[in-house]
């Protein structure tokens, strides 16, 4: 396959309503440089795959505009918009063996035998299939047929490849084996690559950028690790990766930081992120693994905490406990293999940085 | 039974000794034995009521027992006759169909007889009838070939013994003959006379019409399947009601109905007449003709054509046309060559189910069919009710069951029967 660059997309003041009374995407500003693997993350009913469909052409937008490398498709019929599409099911045609539907996107545009013969060849090969050309899907193992169907989207080199939730049928392993052949595809041909997913690890492996979506809205669009790291409010911190939840009042901010009341009195110290006026609702948010139990007076919270439950994973042991009125508080304990005297019942003191828990918009 | 595909040759045993297989036979034979007194009821209703009477109506297409029957002295006599000779039989044999025929009159066979020769050589049946009157005056002491040549000259008439030869065998050919429009003659088998001949033509008319009818129900009812299977779960249900609205309705008056809309004072011809499309003068004729025939059963059958259609292309995933045009696909290729190929099950089977019941059709083309557009199992039914000619029906029926038979296997090896889906 040749180098080719990816193509751009940009979303403008998109809107889409099925039935003329909910909007399932309200307003989505999105752009897409040249190139880009970009991830739509949500849950089921979050807008996401809509915002493909528009984008492949299945779905009308019912306001605004879409650009592909810079000119408008909206009255663009799918099948000349040049995007290879992989789909939930895969959707190859069970009628035609995998080398028919490999050459399938070249007969419709009319190339030739010999060229078409070529290009199937090289892109069975590139996904690692090279002698089952003959075979037709059904005799293929779910893997298999992934990979034909990435094949054959990609090999009309399309300039921007769409893939829903492409890797749901697979189980865990092939799962994130494929992720990675994915992700080296993506890095080798250089399309530009819009990726539906409602798996948070995949989105996180393989995305240049991830879009979170949640009620038709963008929640959040950065790289993986600010996703993590920065949450920008209370839905991408409790969807991304694990979260202690503490609600508390503010009660004063300072610059970045804020002190926040917890419900039960206990003070915190927390990075102000998203939060109203002094006085107004907060949700904290706290990774478990951040926490740590060898306290030192220099950490900015200390507070004391109930051990409930003990959970031993090998490579670290979940401690279940309750803090500041949440029993549902997680702290994860690294195994170093030290032995720590901890067991149920006991209460202990726990604390953690100001730069690790962020003070968030409150959650009801 | 290839249960235990075995690479060394001992026997596998349980523990006590027995070998495997044999005392697997043993603990599945009670559940065996259980399922089979289950449909034993069923089974045995279909074969009594069902599976014998066909296999009797069968064999009437080839039994031939009756001359032997009424005259078994005269078809023993004649063994010694050459067919071929052009001497009558000589007086032992006239004398044997003396006898027999006095015990025939008796017991009044000889007409049944006289009606059976009839379907191979007309008169026939009027020669027995007269004969039956005239033998008790007959002299027992003979001659008895002057005295029946006196009864009617055709005792004396070589044809007469020929036919009454060639039908004593137990077994005939004679209807299956007659049912391809041939019979046996002195010279063995000739097709009949051009004027004679109806049977092929029905054959083939109904060949034609059922496919013709099957082609019309496959070109209405595919895009009617199609829109079932697309639309949204509460117009398809009420769409499928619509569909099988006609089943619920008696047969008889949607027939009736087309005669009203179709003859030529009917609506249809009134409404071109009034918009002016054709002259009061120049009605068009659509019924009792082929026209009728095909409309009406294009309209019966159609639902058979749908259903198998519309469960196949439910299962077709939107997402296979869908891949197609991201493809590049324009609608119609994507149509043509990816959405089409996965209904030819469907297609297959609603094709099969509605050829084979268009094959065998009855009321409809009796009703609206007029002379140019009735099957041939409308002329079954003339022999079986009219006529009375079973044995000739039974042949037109083997031979209609062997075409169907042997369209099935022709279907088989084309398409594959494995490829009919009907749900």
């Amino acid at each position: 396959m040749t180098e080719s660059r990816g193509a751009s997309v940009r979303y403008e003041n998109v809107q889409k309503s099925y039935d003329g009374e909910t909007l399932v995407v309200k307003n989505l500003n999105l752009d897409i440089p040249p190139g880009e693997f970009l991830t739509m993350l949500g849950p089921s009913g979050s807008g996401k795959t809509t915002c493909l469909m528009m984008l492949a052409g299945f779905e009308p937008a019912t306001h605004g505009e879409i650009f592909l490398n810079d000119k408008p498709i909206n009255n663009v019929p799918p099948h000349k918009r040049g995007i290879g599409m992989v789909f939930q099911n895969y959707a190859l045609f069970p009628h035609m063996s995998v080398a028919e539907n490999l050459a399938f996107p070249l007969q419709v545009r009319g190339m030739g035998k010999a060229e078409q013969e070529e290009k199937v060849t090289r892109a069975l090969e590139m996904v690692e299939l090279g002698s089952f050309g003959s075979r037709r899907p059904a005799q293929l193992s779910g893997g298999q047929q992934q990979r034909v169907a990435v094949a054959r989207a990609l090999v009309f080199e399309p300039e921007l490849v769409l893939m829903d939730e492409p890797l749901g049928a697979l189980d865990k392993q092939l799962r994130e084996q494929m992720q990675y052949e994915i992700k080296h595809i993506h890095e080798n041909i250089g399309v530009s690559i819009v990726y539906v997913t409602h798996d948070q690890t995949e989105a996180l492996t393989m995305s240049d950028r991830v879009a979170v979506f949640n009620d038709g809205i963008i929640q959040q669009l950065s790289e993986p690790d600010q996703l993590y790291e920065n949450p920008q409010n209370s839905f991408v911190a409790q969807f991304i990766g694990e979260n202690n939840k503490l609600s508390g009042t503010v009660v004063a901010v300072d610059g970045d930081t804020c002190d926040v009341k917890l419900d039960d009195g206990t003070m915190l110290k927390a990075e102000a992120v998203n939060i109203g006026a002094v006085g107004s609702r907060t949700t904290i948010s706290l990774r478990p693994e951040r926490v740590e139990f060898d306290t030192h007076e220099s950490m900015d919270n200390l507070i004391p905490g109930e051990i409930r439950e003990m959970i031993y994973l090998g490579d670290h042991i979940r401690v279940r406990m309750k803090v500041a009125g949440n029993d549902e508080f997680i702290v994860k304990v690294r195994n170093r293999g030290e032995k720590r005297d901890l067991r149920a019942g006991q209460t202990v003191e726990i604390g953690w940085a100001a730069g690790d828990c962020k003070a968030l918009d409150p959650v009801a | 039974m290839n249960m235990h595909p075995q690479s060394d040759p001992q026997v596998l045993t349980t523990r006590d000794g027995t070998p495997l297989k044999v005392s697997l036979a043993k603990a599945l034979r009670r559940e065996k034995l259980r399922s089979l007194a289950l449909i034993a009821p069923l089974l045995i209703f279909i074969l009594v009521t069902f599976a014998a009477p066909i296999a009797d109506m069968l064999l009437r297409s080839v039994e031939n027992g009756i001359v032997e029957n009424t005259l078994p002295k005269t078809v023993n006599a004649l063994s010694g006759w050459d067919v071929t000779s052009s001497q009558l039989p000589g007086e032992p044999v006239y004398k044997a169909l003396y006898e027999d025929l006095k015990v025939a009159t008796a017991e009044k066979t000889h007409t049944r007889l006289g009606s059976r020769l009839n379907y191979e050589a007309s008169g026939m049946s009027s020669l027995f009838r007269k004969t039956g009157r005239r033998i008790k005056r007959m002299d027992e002491a003979g001659p008895f070939a002057e005295q029946f040549i006196d009864i009617d000259k055709d005792w004396g008439d070589l044809a007469t013994w020929r036919l009454l030869k060639r039908y004593s065998p137990k077994y005939t050919p004679g209807y299956f003959l007659n049912a391809a429009d041939a019979q046996l003659t002195a010279d063995g088998i000739a097709m009949k006379p051009e004027n004679e001949r109806i049977y092929l033509l029905l054959f083939a008319r109904t060949l034609f019409l059922s496919l013709t009818i099957t082609l019309c129900c496959l070109l209405l009812g595919y895009p009617i399947a199609f829109l079932l299977a697309s639309l949204p779960l509460r117009s398809a249900n009420l769409l499928m009601i619509l569909v099988l609205l006609p089943f619920w309705t008696s047969l008889l008056v949607r027939t009736s109905a087309w005669k009203v809309l179709l003859q030529q004072e009917g609506v249809i011809n009134d409404f071109l007449v009034w918009i002016g499309v054709i002259g009061d003068a120049s009605r068009l004729v659509m019924i009792n003709n082929k026209t009728g025939t095909i409309i009406a059963m294009t309209h019966i059958l159609l639902p058979f054509m749908i259903l198998p259609l519309f469960s196949v292309m439910k299962t077709i995933s939107p997402s296979y046309v869908r891949a197609a045009k991201s493809l590049g696909a324009t609608d119609w290729t994507a149509f043509w060559r990816v959405y089409f190929p996965q209904t030819v099950p469907g297609i297959g089977a609603g094709a099969i189910l509605v050829f084979i019941l268009a094959i065998g059709y009855y009321i409809t083309p009796e009703l609206v069919g007029g002379t140019d557009g009735i099957f041939i199992s409308n002329r079954i039914a003339y022999h079986i009710s009219s006529s009375l000619n079973w044995g000739l029906a039974a042949a037109l029926g083997v031979i209609l069951l062997g075409a169907v038979l042997l369209l099935f296997y022709v279907y088989d090896k084309i398409v594959g029967i494995d490829n009919v889906k009907l749900g």
